[in-house]
């Protein structure tokens, strides 16, 4: 369990983070969504006691970071950024993260393996590819085989064959009732893995939900294509409030607001042909911004754009 | 495709759950691992011994196939103690640098993050640096000085101004450069802890012991005289010198003692960042 308690962090004048407050239930897959400087890394660094909070905690286990006995068999991180001394072997810097805490040697080899890095444990990390220093910092992660796991961008930069396998492994370390924390700039990633979601944007909690809520709500929302010839008359016939009705032909009419049932329904009332009636899918981007449409101070240009950024595609 | 299953399949493995705890001793073993395994730290420590055995004894062979040329009070004042531990002059370089590298290496690789989440009070991690640094550099230091001590003063010896180990202040003094160089160690990650930064760290660390010495040359001779003995480079230097060319000196403990001064003001201040600073 982690929990944020209303949490400040400035740099100097710039607020990274604004009174944030949210729990990391234990046992779920949680999302961390915001775009990139949302102060979803700065969050992750106030949890692990790298950067002290300017006002306000945050704990692990009911506990400050610094004041774990053995923070590695309690809490397992991937940052962001790089974190290893280009110059050391894999497995060298693996032994020496261990032996702080007392890990044996074989505990090392176990997680090497486990990440498929036993070929190149041996060589300077420098050499290494992204996605081979990702599988580091996981391995690092694991040492401790601690019960909940932080993750920052763990797909980041990788490839099709990366992502893949970091999703593999977070099912299953998910499936074994690990906790795990997981940020990422993309919504349709979030999607296949979260199953609880904590979104933030510029340093503020924008929502605090599930993901299958936000979907149903979208759902909702979502809006009916219909081709009519006697588009002017289903118009008028649909007119309402909380009924949108837009067009981008002379014959198709987008509403929302209402489902595809009513729309045939008061189609058939008042005698009017439809050609089609196509109930839209939900899309995540139709969920985005209903979740967050609500944050005024997000309403404007730079708004879209990050919304823009949070539900691009996985790559 | 076999190769592609088995990493695309990861087992989280169920291993006995590990229940070690962060201690000063598991500290030190990691610091020590640290520092073993970088290829750079060894290159620098082969170096230093290098330096620090080999120089004196290169300086003895050229005063000793000069002899002839030196002047009679030349003669009269060679010092083959001081010869045999003059390597510090260019083996301190590459200690003070590696001690800086010690702690702006974390920090500029990021690896500082990894060290810091693994013993989150911190300063742990920074007593381990020093000991292990230190202890290193001391053992090292102590017998590069013991071997050239010995190799000089055979080869002195074609000239009659050996030493014995048993002379007065030989023993101080081969041991006093590896103390000399040991503070040095820990003045420089005192240095490194501070700045965070190697290009800074390394300067300012040149700059103290190297520059201001020069400087200080250059002011009105009565005003050097006042501050030279105190400065960091010839205070810590007096437990490395048998005799003294320059009468301006500190006695020989009182400059080691401000020396180990100036190494205390720059960890104690590597400390107080490490607590209160972001990594």
């Amino acid at each position: 369990m982690i929990e944020i308690e209303h949490v400040t962090k400035r740099y100097g004048e710039k607020v990274a983070v604004q009174d944030l407050t949210f729990t990391v239930k234990p046992g779920i897959v949680t999302g961390f969504l915001g775009p990139n400087g949302a102060g979803k890394s700065t969050t992750m660094r106030v949890i692990l006691g790298l950067d002290r909070p300017t006002s306000g905690t945050a704990t692990v286990n009911g506990r400050a970071y610094e004041d774990l006995p053995a923070p590695l068999h309690e809490i397992g991180a991937l940052l962001e950024a790089r974190a290893i001394h280009t110059g050391r072997s894999a497995y060298n810097h693996l032994l020496a993260m261990a032996q702080t805490h007392g890990i044996s040697r074989r505990r090392v080899d176990e997680v090497i393996e486990l990440v498929g890095l036993s070929e190149v444990a041996r060589k300077r990390v420098g050499g290494f590819s992204l996605g081979m220093g990702q599988r580091l910092g996981i391995a690092a992660a694991l040492l401790g085989d601690p019960a909940i796991l932080i993750l920052d961008e763990p797909a980041n930069g990788l490839d099709p064959e990366g992502i893949r396998w970091i999703r593999n492994l977070l099912k299953n370390l998910a499936a074994e009732g690990r906790t795990v924390f997981l940020s990422s700039h993309l919504m349709a990633e979030m999607a296949q893995t979260a199953d609880h979601l904590i979104v933030i944007g510029r340093g503020k909690l924008i929502a605090d939900t599930t993901v299958a809520d936000i979907v149903a709500q979208a759902s909702h929302d979502a809006a009916v294509i219909v081709r009519t010839p006697q588009a002017g008359e289903l118009r008028d016939a649909l007119a309402g409030e909380n009924v949108t009705i837009t067009s981008s032909e002379r014959e198709v009419l987008e509403i929302t607001g209402l489902t595809s049932a009513e729309v045939g329904t008061a189609a058939a009332r008042h005698g009017i042909v439809l050609h089609e009636l196509i109930p839209q899918k939900a899309s995540l981007e139709q969920a985005f911004m209903n979740l967050t449409g609500g944050t005024v101070e997000y309403h404007a240009g730079m708004f879209e754009e990050q919304a823009a950024e949070l539900i691009g595609e996985p790559a | 495709m076999t190769a592609l299953a088995e990493t695309t399949t990861p087992q989280p493995a169920r291993v006995p759950a590990p229940t070690g705890r962060v201690t000063l001793p598991h500290v030190l073993r990691s610091e020590w691992t640290k520092l073993w395994s970088l290829r750079s730290t060894r290159w620098t420590l082969l170096v230093s011994v290098l330096a620090q055995a080999g120089l004196s004894v290169l300086v003895a062979a050229i005063q000793m196939s000069r002899w002839n040329q030196l002047g009679p009070g030349e003669r009269l004042h060679y010092d083959s103690i001081n010869t045999a531990v003059g390597g510090y002059h260019l083996a301190q370089l590459a200690i003070g640098v590696l001690g800086v590298l010690i702690i702006t290496g974390e920090y500029s690789t990021g690896m500082i993050r990894s060290s810091l989440m693994a013993v989150p009070r911190r300063l742990p991690v920074l007593w381990a640096k020093i000991a292990v640094y230190a202890a290193v550099t001391f053992v090292l230091m102590l017998v590069s000085a013991l071997v050239s001590f010995f190799i000089v003063q055979g080869i002195v010896s074609s000239h009659h101004v050996q030493h014995s180990l048993g002379d007065p202040g030989a023993l101080r003094t081969v041991i006093g450069v590896a103390l000399f160089q040991t503070v040095l160690a820990v003045l420089c990650i005192g240095l490194g802890g501070i700045l965070r930064n190697t290009a800074g760290g390394i300067a300012t660390f040149v700059a103290l012991l190297f520059v201001l010495p020069g400087i200080s040359a250059i002011l009105p001779a009565s005003v050097n005289n006042a501050v030279s003995p105190y400065l960091p480079l010839n205070a810590g230097t007096t437990v490395a010198s048998h005799t003294f060319d320059n009468p301006n000196h500190l006695a020989v403990w009182t400059g080691f003692a401000l020396f180990c001064g100036y190494a205390l003001v720059a960890v104690v201040g590597a400390a107080i960042s490490m607590r209160r600073r972001d990594a």
